[in-house]
């Protein structure tokens, strides 16, 4: 990082800063010199910052009122939602929350595939953003199973057996898993002291996602690589935080519409029944960000199999940078990559919503043409596209489509041409 | 030179003497770690348990509690222990005979696992194509013997170790 070095004013400052560069750290967070052409797809860095301090917040208050026993978990958060005072206030915002911060990071996903910010010399925050978001899923599901109703219990039984599909020890890692023959109390407990500690390990990779982002710097929707500072680079203070506070109120007043006006909305109405081991609800359902992979488990007619494609559906995602053979980064030049990547997203949307369908007929058909298409897209199409595409010239800077109004040929570099 | 070169040998092995003493001392106190996640004396206490079945008529069911799991107990009419037994094995997935999974003169009770094997929902009775169980789950459909037919389960339902205690009790566990 290449800022000048920092001094504190007060005599007080610079003898903290002495013993612990506190100040240092804070004036580099304020100076980072930032691409001067990103767009509102960067702002949500910060919304998911907002909505991960939103989930433990609200999820300690929600801790001091809860009861982490299966004979009185779903009672207590009727005591929540009837007696605590802004109980219900604090739940749904909780409860609405991981939808929502479901909905950024998948924005988030989407918008470094799009602009490749995946790619060198970003690999490592790309990583470390993917376990963020395996522990994101891990807690969110740990986290609807407490509230004990039949969605619980029997969201449990079902993500807890995909283990038992693993040969030989399955079965023992599964009862393993619930401390108990069945999801039972046991299984509750742990679900419960689990999802308190997830929130607080993705505090600490989300340090370490930041402070990889802050080696290379932010990509930008050009995707070429910048001189810090210069005249392609402003402030993050005051120019990038007014934009992020922007984006975020807008965020914040669609979570509220939700949390407000429809709180209910993303959730199952089976979860308000208590959990009862000898009933199964005839439609169980993941929450709608789990969809996706869930269809992509059901559309494998084998358990093993089932499994092992949904898990890879994930992990795939891990070598992505490796998979991706173009040396262009930003859609905006790659006219072939570009439309796969809509492709993809279509698919995406296609597998949540045949996983919420019962998984027969026509669905079933559109979660197997759709999983095998996931999986031609990240094995087949990144690699070959990369290699056969022309790509468009890209500029050698970011001020000059800025400030020549368009990337002239004379003066773009052709990155594309073959060796 | 010689000198030199022994000198570092035995620092190799105390270092590896070291690293091993210590890899065992971090696996004595991770086991423990890992084992008490393991199903604890009170789950285990809950191992057996005793159902009366002197009210059960033909071709009804019942479904009771065992380890948190249900147990479907199901009293067979003769007609139904015929169409069990008139399935070809290689129909099966998961061949098994009706008989190996009944008592030997108790042919009527079928005493099973009502858990699905695919990922352990709580197959319908009396639904299906084969006249026997059909998960709501991810649509396995099991035959009269809780056998798989059709679907992504892997085996059949499994059949708990059981005994009976008189003509009217049933012992599970």
């Amino acid at each position: 990082m290449s800022e000048k070095e920092y001094t504190p004013k007060s005599k007080a400052g610079k003898w903290l800063n002495d013993r612990l560069p506190l100040l240092t750290l804070g004036a580099h967070l304020t100076d980072y010199p930032t691409p001067k052409n990103l767009n509102y797809w960067w702002t949500f860095g910060g919304i998911l910052t907002f909505c991960l301090i939103t989930q433990i917040v609200t999820g300690i208050v929600l801790a001091m009122h809860y009861v982490a026993h299966a004979d009185l978990a779903f009672a207590s958060v009727e005591h929540i939602m009837r007696d605590v005072n802004y109980g219900w206030l604090i739940r749904y915002i909780h409860s609405n929350g991981a939808s929502m911060f479901f909905l950024a990071v998948y924005i988030h996903i989407f918008r470094s595939l799009f602009y490749g910010s995946y790619k060198s010399p970003r690999e490592v925050i790309w990583i470390i953003g993917l376990m963020i978001y395996l522990l994101m899923m891990a807690a969110a599901f740990m986290g609807y199973v407490l509230p004990w109703g039949q969605m619980s219990f029997w969201g449990a039984t079902v993500i807890t057996n995909l283990f038992s599909a693993i040969p030989l020890v399955g079965d023992s890692i599964t009862t393993w898993l619930w401390g108990a023959y069945s999801v039972d109390n046991p299984t509750l407990n742990r679900f419960f002291s689990l999802h308190y500690l997830i929130p607080f390990l993705i505090l600490g990779l989300v340090v370490l996602h930041i402070w990889a982002l802050h080696v290379p710097g932010n990509n930008n929707p050009v995707g070429i690589d910048i001189k810090k500072p210069s005249k392609d680079t402003v402030p993050f203070h005051p120019y990038i935080t007014i934009k992020d506070a922007f984006a975020l109120l807008v965020f914040m007043i669609i979570f509220a519409g939700f949390v407000f006006f429809t709180p209910n909305v993303l959730g199952h109405s089976d979860n308000y029944i208590p959990a009862n081991p000898l009933v199964t609800p005839a439609h169980i359902v993941p929450e709608w960000y789990l969809l996706p992979f869930y269809a992509i488990l059901r559309s494998v007619p084998d358990k093993l199999g089932g499994v092992i494609l949904m898990f890879s559906a994930i992990f795939i995602l891990f070598v992505l940078p490796w998979l991706d053979t173009s040396k262009v980064r930003s859609a905006v030049f790659r006219p072939i990559y570009r439309q796969f990547f809509w492709i993809l997203v279509i698919d995406v949307l296609i597998l949540g919503y045949v996983g919420a369908m019962p998984a027969e007929g026509v669905y079933l058909v559109l979660a197997r043409v759709g999983t095998i298409y996931y999986f031609l897209h990240f094995i087949v199409v990144m690699p070959v596209v990369g290699y056969l595409e022309k790509t468009d010239p890209i500029p050698m800077s970011i001020s000059e489509p800025v400030l020549s109004g368009g990337a002239e040929p004379s003066i773009a570099r052709k990155v594309n041409e073959k060796v | 030179m010689s000198k030199e070169e022994k000198k570092v040998n035995r620092r190799d092995f105390l270092f590896t003497a070291s690293y091993t003493v210590g890899a065992v001392g971090v696996g004595a106190v991770i086991w423990p770690m890992i084992d008490q996640m393991n199903p604890d004396k009170a789950q285990q206490a809950l191992a057996t348990t005793e159902v009366d079945i002197s009210n059960i008529e033909p071709g009804k069911s019942i479904t009771v509690l065992w380890r948190g799991k249900p147990v479907f107990l199901k009293r067979r009419t003769p007609e139904e222990i015929a169409e069990a037994r008139a399935v070809n094995m290689d129909d099966l997935p998961d061949p098994q005979m009706d008989e190996e999974r009944v008592k030997e003169g108790k042919d009527e009770w079928l005493v099973m696992l009502g858990v699905c094997t695919h990922l352990g929902c709580v197959p319908l009775k009396d639904k299906g194509d084969f006249n026997g169980w059909f998960c709501p789950c991810h649509g396995s459909h099991y035959d009269v013997s809780g056998r798989i037919r059709k679907g992504p389960a892997p085996t059949n339902m499994e059949i708990p170790k059981f005994e009976f205690v008189d003509s009217n009790t049933i012992k599970i566990g």
